[in-house]
């Protein structure tokens, strides 16, 4: 017969595992998500989830650069481009460097190039996906 | 720095980046979300065959 004191103790062990975060951590593990991929993860202890993360983050938009994809600037445009500056601000702080250094100019005479735009954009949106995640974490919804 | 890959790896790139993500977000353990990645991925690159299957079909 188990131990009704042990089973107690499990329980409560247990219940700490799911217990959610601390309020200041809801707000501060999605904003930190957004701001760098897998921060908000890695800020909660989930080291190698924020990890893997971070890597598929950084590889897609790097990868999309690489390709010489496009970044866009904020625009009231063509509602693609409008929504291409969206996707890319999902990328938080990768975003507001690539502006800064300029990086990004996209080439239109290289058909890979057009791949790299939709990288840069996915990168942002994956990351959107993984900021949602952390707040998942934060609120006990998700281990 | 530019960076060449073809058509095919630059899609199975992608789809193991998106399938990396998908899989950590959307299952609960470690277990499901190794598995739900490595569907994803199957899923990614046998899709970009068929696709590219049709595309063939269509233009002949």
């Amino acid at each position: 017969m188990a131990n009704p004191q042990n089973t107690a103790t499990l329980r409560e062990s247990a219940a700490n595992d799911a217990a959610p975060a601390s309020g200041s951590m809801v707000i501060i593990a999605p904003i930190a998500g957004w701001f760098f991929p897998g921060l908000g993860h890695i800020i909660q202890r989930r080291w190698i989830r924020g990890l893997l993360l971070m890597l598929a983050v950084l590889i897609m938009f790097f990868a999309g650069l690489g390709m010489q994809g496009k970044v866009y600037s904020f625009n009231t445009g063509d509602l693609l481009d409008i929504l291409g500056f969206v996707g890319d601000v999902g990328s938080g702080l990768l975003y507001f460097v690539a502006r800064t250094m300029d990086w990004g100019a996209g080439n239109i005479q290289r058909a890979v190039a057009d791949y790299g735009t939709k990288y840069i954009v996915v990168a942002g949106l994956l990351n959107v996906i993984s900021a949602i995640d952390a707040y998942h974490i934060a609120i006990g919804k998700k281990q | 720095m530019t960076f060449e890959l073809s058509h095919y790896s630059a899609a199975l790139l992608f789809a193991l980046c998106a399938s990396t993500v998908f899989g950590i977000t959307q299952r609960n353990t470690p277990r499901d979300m190794m598995r739900y990645g490595a569907y994803c991925f199957a899923l990614f690159a046998v899709g970009v065959i068929v696709a590219a299957w049709v595309m063939w079909l269509i233009k002949h």
